[in-house]
């Protein structure tokens, strides 16, 4: 479903590659997440896959994105928005302004794609249900707190059923409920709907917890790629920036301490950790 | 420099009454978290501080004035406040700018606006991009940005409204040193974090609000325990706790020295 090939990207009138000779393959309904320090790269690959870059912000690709079907570098954004869709990092960048209701902001990319009414409503009601805003449906967008506005922004992207989603930070603003919630709905669209998620995240517990694989992007490059546990535990040896959970860090203490045996692998999550110890 | 909220209340234009008859009273020195879900009315109970908003019901006290006796201007000399989202606060063309405007506005001397922003700018980490535009950096930086500007202040009271969200493990560890270092220093310090693991770490107090009410206010591992109470404010403990939990521990450890700590003296007992 995501194919990149050799994919170097720099912005206009920069000297330094954003992101360098990144070769990576995502198959459908898997649900990855992309982890490192700012500055890494993060948010480029976001753009690089939903093809913002090199469509708004210019600058140059070099290497083959292909991305459900399409070659990015040359589909403009309107023919990809129907199947990749973008969660933007600051919600308040997504809100289209051009809507009165929480209700129509997510009908709004509906709208432009020419759907029925009825199949309008539906969506956007599922949507709204799924991210926990109905209660906020007829609320101005803009009268929304932060969480509930990038509740919004997910709510809006998933009305469209995109088969790639692409999301930078989904979850920053909210709270943990709310990150839960998302992480579970991110998860059943990929496990039931077969939506192919590519997320960005500091938030390293959840994404123990809930995604397939983390790749971990160091100063542009893929520096790791594979199953969460794996990384997050060789991301502790490295200085990436990525940090680690306090699963982890209590873990690698009582390993210092030597109260457990060294491990090859350190634990991410809490049942990781509890199992460790047991 | 005591903060004395007495039942306030605050309503927005739309209707929404944010706060309902909250009261709180921050000592100076005190280094006091704000948690619960989005919307419970942490940023409000914040803003009413600042006199950034008046309470519409009750009274807010800062140093024995009601903010509504003082204006914003007055309120920001001692109550210096970083936005969650730092484009809500930037303005000036450059780095340096920004940090300066405050200090400036102190009427300072320029030797002294440059030396509080020199200062100011190596603290967040951010020295060698003084004379770039804060729009040219990306928002993590942006944040560091607001803060630095707060920074140069020196307020009395520094409020941080989720002064995590976007840091890498880097950002927040610096974070956490920071704000280590200005509560020694005797600085009041209140956050709004959704990051609890930050707030069990560097916080010793903790208020939990829902609905605009206050739900629990205490010491910060001791609240951060209960667990029931925690849902009700849709909050989950924070990784340490939950592990401790886990391990059917009564103890809630503040660090990971202390969590090996409790571990080592259960398995010499045992």
């Amino acid at each position: 479903m995501i194919a990149l090939k050799g994919v170097t990207y720099r912005y206009p009138g920069t000297q330094r590659d954003a992101l360098h000779a990144i070769d990576l393959t995502v198959g459908e309904g898997e649900l990855v997440g992309v982890v490192g320090a700012n500055g890494a790269g993060k948010s480029t690959l976001c753009y690089v896959l939903s093809g913002y870059a090199p469509h708004f912000f210019n600058g140059t690709v070099e290497g083959s994105v292909q991305v459900a079907g399409h070659d990015v570098t040359r589909t403009p954004i309107g023919e990809l928005a129907s199947d990749v869709g973008l969660v933007f990092h600051n919600p308040f960048n997504q809100i289209s302004g051009a809507r009165y209701t929480v209700l129509e902001e997510v009908a709004f990319g509906l709208e432009n794609m020419g759907l029925p009414r009825d199949e309008m409503h539906e969506r956007s009601e599922a949507a709204l249900a799924a991210t926990g805003l109905m209660d906020l449906a007829q609320r101005s967008p803009f009268a929304l707190s932060g969480g509930e506005q990038q509740r919004l922004a997910i709510a809006a992207i998933m009305a469209m059923q995109p088969r790639v989603l692409v999301c930078d930070e989904p979850t920053s603003q909210l709270d943990p409920a709310g990150t839960r919630a998302a992480f579970e709905v991110l998860r059943g669209l990929a496990r039931q709907g077969g939506t192919t998620i590519v997320l960005t995240e500091h938030k390293l517990g959840w994404l123990a917890a809930f995604v397939d694989r983390l790749l971990v992007l160091h100063e542009g490059a893929l520096v790791a790629d594979g199953p969460p546990r794996q990384v997050l535990a060789m991301a502790m040896d490295h200085a990436w920036g990525v940090g680690a959970t306090m699963y982890a860090r209590a873990a690698q203490e009582l390993l210092a301490r030597g109260f457990i045996p060294p491990q090859s692998l350190l634990p991410a999550t809490l049942e990781q950790v509890v199992e460790s110890l047991r | 420099m005591t903060i004395i909220v007495r039942d306030a209340a605050y309503e927005y234009i739309s209707g929404v009454r944010a706060l309902d008859g909250v009261s709180l009273t921050i000592a100076s020195g005190e280094a006091v978290a704000l948690v619960g879900e989005n919307g419970a009315g942490k940023t409000t109970l914040a803003k009413l501080l600042n006199g950034l908003l008046r309470p519409s019901q009750g009274s807010v006290e800062v140093e024995g004035y009601d903010t509504r006796s003082r204006t914003t201007a007055q309120l920001s000399r001692q109550v210096g406040f970083v936005f969650q989202n730092p484009d809500d606060q930037l303005f000036a063309r450059t780095v340096q700018a920004e940090v300066a405007f405050g200090p400036r506005n102190q009427r300072l001397t320029e030797a002294e606006v440059e030396a509080r922003v020199a200062i100011a700018l190596s603290e967040v980490g951010l020295a060698d991009e003084a004379e770039r535009h804060p729009y040219d950096l990306a928002v993590p930086e942006r944040k560091l940005v607001a803060l630095a500007a707060a920074l140069a202040m020196h307020t009395p009271v520094l409020v941080l409204d989720e002064p995590t969200i976007g840091q890498d493990g880097r950002g927040v560890e610096r974070l956490g040193a920071l704000v280590d270092r200005l509560h020694a220093e005797g600085r009041t310090l209140i956050t709004i974090t959704h990051d609890l693991d930050f707030c069990l770490a560097h916080f010793e107090r903790v208020v939990v609000m829902a609905g605009g009410k206050i739900l629990a206010d205490g010491p910060t591992a001791d609240v951060l325990s209960k667990t029931e109470l925690l849902a009700q404010a849709q909050v989950e403990p924070p990784q340490l706790i939950q592990l401790a939990q886990a391990l059917g521990w009564s103890e809630a450890p503040r660090s990971v020295a202390e969590f090996a700590d409790v571990y080592a003296e259960r398995k010499a007992r045992s």
